[in-house]
């Protein structure tokens, strides 16, 4: 009988941590939100988040769509070939990118750089009491640290996913044309074909949800992080965890409202 | 920032409102108890040393004050203002009163020096980049550091330098209050005097009220006018810092004999 308690104590523990948690996110994600949307805004600051988060990440999400567009083709083409179906290899190229490669692909590399860093950096300023000095001085962290990474986030990330989509059909293009002996004419007038208003529309909201949710775990969890350096380091740890939880599951979601 | 008005009690004498009052202040973590009904009270253009052994809520009682923490029970005020229970609006606008040297100095990293120290006066913002790093050059003469450290970021310079810096920053918007969390810890014994003496100096120039969390015992009695021992989340001695030596309590003079 005893046993039995005890397993249902940690069982009622274990799902009231996990509810206070998705709690205590809920209340930070409000006040980040409110912070974004209510003036005073920090520009300068914005623009310093916007460089580091889009500009930056460019050459790591540009070599990802390169590589994994052409490999898309080359899976496509010797996949297809076994169905006499090789010549849709610009169809699926399209398709794959644009619907789940492009944004998938891009959001992980990018929770990957930049919540990492993200949580690093307000890890480190909580534990070095940077973050009180700026509420001492009169800055709301929220204002100043925060809301400029998440306006940026969701900026950004949709950005990069078009530059990647563009890239990675390029990518299946370059290969299709040197190595798998498609006209290049006839690959691009068909990718032009299959491309659709609607796919490229959802490729962007995915990415914006996911620079929202890459932006707001990074800082959460820096925000949060106590515990000197190996306090921060399990604050960067959770934050690229959970992006990447996020990233997945949002996907997931989105694909089975449009297509479900 | 208000003026401190005299208050006049029945007998006609000016009583003056403190500058800072803890009525009662309670704050736990848990099943621990940190602060156990905390009575201050500081009047303006006093220097208050607080002092205790590690652990005993120095630093948790000024947070508290700074409106970083909320206290269980009881309420601070300051100016005779509620800073307990004000809206953040409030808290904000109550803390134009305080200028806070942190233990680390905690400077922020992403700024350079000029734009730390006039953090205050710009509201975080890169603005008036002239009229600004004349005022930083300013000040930091007045703490004893020259222009080639303006453009330099915090971890370019030493603890010392550091510190001065941070001190710079914490005066820069002429504060009435001045908080000094461990100023002289990590320090070598002839910089300690150095960071002491310029404390003296600038509360004395700025007629400035202050508050230093110490247990360094040289420190508080260079520093200080008066000198209250937290122990056990309590006040349990509060005198001149003449008397520290005969204080009559027990615990006080144990730890003035365990360090020196």
């Amino acid at each position: 009988m005893m046993l039995i308690l005890r397993l249902l104590a940690a069982l009622g523990r274990a799902v009231i941590g996990v509810f206070a948690g998705a709690g205590r996110l809920v209340i930070f994600a409000a006040q980040v939100i409110r912070a974004a949307l209510v003036p005073p805004y920090y520009f300068g600051r914005l623009f310093e988040q916007m460089a580091l988060i889009g500009w930056f990440s460019l050459p790591v999400v540009g070599l990802t769509a390169l590589f994994t567009g052409a490999a898309l083709a080359q899976q496509i083409y010797v996949g297809g070939g076994r169905f006499n179906a090789a010549s849709t290899v610009p169809a699926i190229v399209v398709f794959g990118m644009i619907r789940e490669l492009g944004p998938v692909l891009v959001g992980l590399m990018v929770a990957g750089r930049v919540a990492s860093a993200m949580a690093a950096e307000l890890g480190t300023m909580r534990v070095t009491e940077q973050i009180d000095a700026l509420a001492t001085l009169r800055a709301d962290p929220f204002r100043w640290l925060i809301a400029p990474r998440l306006i940026a986030g969701v900026l950004m990330l949709p950005l990069l996913v078009m530059v990647a989509n563009a890239i990675g059909i390029m990518g299946g293009w370059l290969l299709s044309v040197n190595k798998l002996g498609f006209n290049s004419g006839a690959y691009l007038a068909t990718t032009r074909k299959f491309i659709e208003h609607d796919d490229f529309v959802m490729a962007l909201v995915k990415a914006a949800v996911f620079g929202f949710f890459i932006a707001l775990l990074g800082c959460y969890h820096g925000y949060r992080a106590s515990g000197g350096a190996a306090g921060v380091g399990a604050a960067t740890t959770r934050a690229v965890v959970s992006s990447f939880i996020m990233i997945l599951l949002s996907n997931l979601i989105i694909t089975l409202a449009v297509f479900g | 920032m208000s003026e401190i008005e005299d208050k006049m009690p029945e007998n006609g004498e000016a009583m003056p409102i403190p500058m800072i009052e803890l009525i009662d202040v309670c704050k736990s973590f848990g099943t621990k108890k940190v602060l156990d009904g905390v009575n201050l009270r500081v009047t303006k253009g006093e220097s208050l040393a607080v002092m205790g052994g590690s652990g005993t809520g120095k630093s948790v009682m000024l947070k508290c004050v700074l409106g970083l923490m909320k206290p269980d029970s009881g309420s601070i005020l300051i100016a005779g203002e509620p800073m307990t229970g004000a809206s953040a609006r409030d808290q904000q606008r109550l803390r134009a009163h305080f200028g806070m040297l942190f233990q680390g100095g905690a400077l922020f990293d992403s700024l350079p020096i000029w734009r730390n120290v006039t953090f205050a006066l710009t509201n975080g913002r890169g603005g008036h980049r002239k009229e600004m790093r004349d005022k930083a050059a300013m000040l930091l003469e007045r703490v004893g550091l020259g222009v080639e450290v303006l453009d330099l970021r915090p971890s370019s310079l030493s603890g010392g330098m550091q510190k001065r810096a941070a001190l710079a920053r914490a005066i820069a918007h002429e504060p009435d209050i001045l908080f000094f969390d461990e100023p002289t810890t990590g320090l070598d014994p002839v910089l300690a005097g150095r960071i002491n003496r310029l404390i003296v100096e600038l509360v004395k120039e700025m007629g400035a009220t202050a508050v230093t969390i110490t247990h360094d015992l040289h420190s508080a009695r260079t520093i200080a006018d008066r000198v209250a021992m937290l122990h056990q989340g309590k006040v349990i001695w509060d005198g001149p810092a003449s008397s520290l030596d005969h204080s009559g309590n027990e615990i006080v003079d144990d730890f003035v004999k365990g360090l020196e």
